[in-house]
């Protein structure tokens, strides 16, 4: 079933009787090539690369719960390429070329809406590494492009200039930012890896990794036991527990992250805007929710939701920044449960255990990471090689100390970022 | 969120800063080597259920107290003064 504006002009003329699941509900085999622990976002895309570019087609994707029922379905959907340090700035470069790319080559459409971002300074300091920044992401490929104060205004008109405690001194405004439709993005992934072959287990939990002379020879689930001789845990937030399965200790500690969207309002805020100053982050989906969030609450979690400290100061930093959205509606607010490495940037690598990979520590940006991610863990995963863009997500790299990758520069070491 | 501090009594979360797990209180001899504080600095059980983390009520008394809680519900099951732990160096 393939998807283009003239099915969608003959499903309307003809009752929408043609649509058919975007994939199947198979039973999981007994024994596959390869298994991919999570159905999240990073998994899926993982399942499709593998069948893609490597041909591994006789390969499953385990998910315990449903399709889009995790992390990728609970993001702010920003999709961006604006990072500083060697080893994360090819590696989101690598995945914004691959965002661009991404609905002609998955066939479906993901909105992928490249509206601009633009991070916010307030003061000589802030501007000085904003430039820095710009200057890495040309370096890089990418795009950046510097915005006085004037230039600001012209861009966002609404925000409050007048401000003391945060004087609005310009923007690193990145045009190739955006958003992207995060729940079809999994879709998307899912229907173009089961039209490759691959299964996608729904309500499969594994429940423990069998491990023979030091190399993986399968896993239990809720649905039986599947063998595979190799393993990738794509578990986001759950990646701790996965792991454990293995008698791996991982440096992850697991923490809430809020996000929060309002009515759906008549367009208003064309980008995506941070403050850095007060962290907080909005854009306006096309539904016309705007979708918002800050910090960490700051304190290990799995609970999917967060507390009210939290709530009230991102409220606040949203007044402080632009005081208009004050009378839009909050229409509800959730939490994610992030992967925190303590340098805050992520892993992809082999482990202990031969034939065993994983794919975690993303944090809190994994959403735009999911096309490179995939790609790079279905590298890994098909070759016994790190892929080009990935090679510095090693999990050596705290013990070692070589390679650690502080994007903000404030230490690595848990619960500071 | 509200932690009972054992000096102060029942205070807002806000007047506590997190510092992670209490492993901190367990700190390795310096020579212990390099697997020793690779896992006190930086590997973590992580479990969804009960931990014991360390927090500051630096808005309070300044006590460090470990508390035990719910990752999953969030409920505080108790709060203690933090002491040296055995097998600790401090």
């Amino acid at each position: 079933m393939r998807f283009s504006g003239l099915r969608v002009l003959r499903e309307g003329l003809t009752g929408n009787k043609g649509w058919r699941p975007h994939w199947r509900d198979p039973a999981p085999k007994a024994e596959y090539d390869a298994l991919i622990i999570g159905g999240g976002g990073h998994g899926l895309a993982t399942a499709y690369y593998l069948a893609k570019r490597y041909g591994m087609t006789n390969i499953a994707v385990l998910e315990k719960g449903y399709i889009g029922g995790g992390n990728v379905g609970r993001n702010t959907t920003i999709v961006r390429a604006n990072y500083f340090l060697q080893g994360n700035s090819e590696f989101y470069s690598h995945s914004l070329k691959l965002w661009e790319g991404l609905e002609q080559d998955l066939n479906y459409n993901v909105m992928h809406s490249q509206r601009g971002l633009i991070n916010l300074f307030h003061s000589d300091g802030q501007r000085d590494a904003f430039v820095r920044r710009g200057n890495a992401m040309i370096n890089q490929g990418d795009d950046a492009i510097l915005l006085d104060r004037e230039g600001v205004r012209a861009h966002l008109p609404y925000l409050d200039f007048e401000n003391t405690r945060f004087p609005i001194y310009g923007g690193l405004l990145h045009p190739r930012g955006g958003t992207a439709r995060h729940d079809a993005v999994a879709w998307g992934f899912a229907r173009g890896a089961d039209l490759r072959g691959v299964d996608i287990i729904q309500n499969c939990e594994v429940t423990g990794i069998d491990i023979e002379n030091g190399a993986v020879i399968g896993v239990q689930t809720t649905r039986g036991a599947i063998r595979a001789k190799k393993v990738g845990i794509a578990a986001a937030g759950r990646s701790g527990q996965v792991a454990a399965m293995a008698g791996m200790r991982l440096p992850i500690e697991s923490h809430v992250l809020q996000a929060f969207v309002t009515e759906g309002l008549k367009p208003c805020i064309d980008h995506v805007v941070s403050f850095g100053m007060g962290h907080f982050y909005i854009s306006q989906s096309d539904k016309g929710g705007l979708v918002f969030g800050g910090d960490l609450d700051f304190y290990a979690s799995y609970a999917s939701r967060g507390n009210l400290p939290m709530v009230e100061h991102v409220m606040e930093a949203g007044m402080t920044l632009m005081p208009m959205i004050g009378k839009a509606k909050v229409l509800r607010s959730w939490g994610g449960i992030m992967d925190m490495t303590p340098d805050g940037s992520p892993i992809i690598d082999r482990t202990g255990v031969d034939g065993l990979f994983i794919d975690c520590g993303w944090c809190y940006g994994g959403f735009k990471a999911v096309p490179a991610s995939g790609d790079c863990f279905a590298h890994l995963i098909a070759t016994d090689q790190p892929h080009v863009a990935a090679e510095k997500f090693r999990l050596d790299r705290f013990r070692t100390g070589v390679g650690i990758m502080d994007e903000e520069g404030t230490g690595s070491q848990h619960n500071l970022h | 969120m509200r932690l009972a501090c054992p000096i102060c009594g029942t205070r807002d979360r806000r007047e506590f800063y997190y510092k992670g797990d209490a492993v901190a209180l367990a700190r390795p001899d310096p020579d212990a080597g390099a697997a020793a504080w690779d896992s006190y600095v930086h590997l973590r059980d992580n479990p969804a259920g009960q931990v014991r983390d360390l927090w500051h009520h630096e808005a309070g008394c300044g006590a460090w107290v470990v508390v035990t809680r719910d990752t999953v519900s969030h409920a505080v099951l108790d709060v203690a003064l933090a002491r040296p732990e055995a097998g600790g160096v401090q």
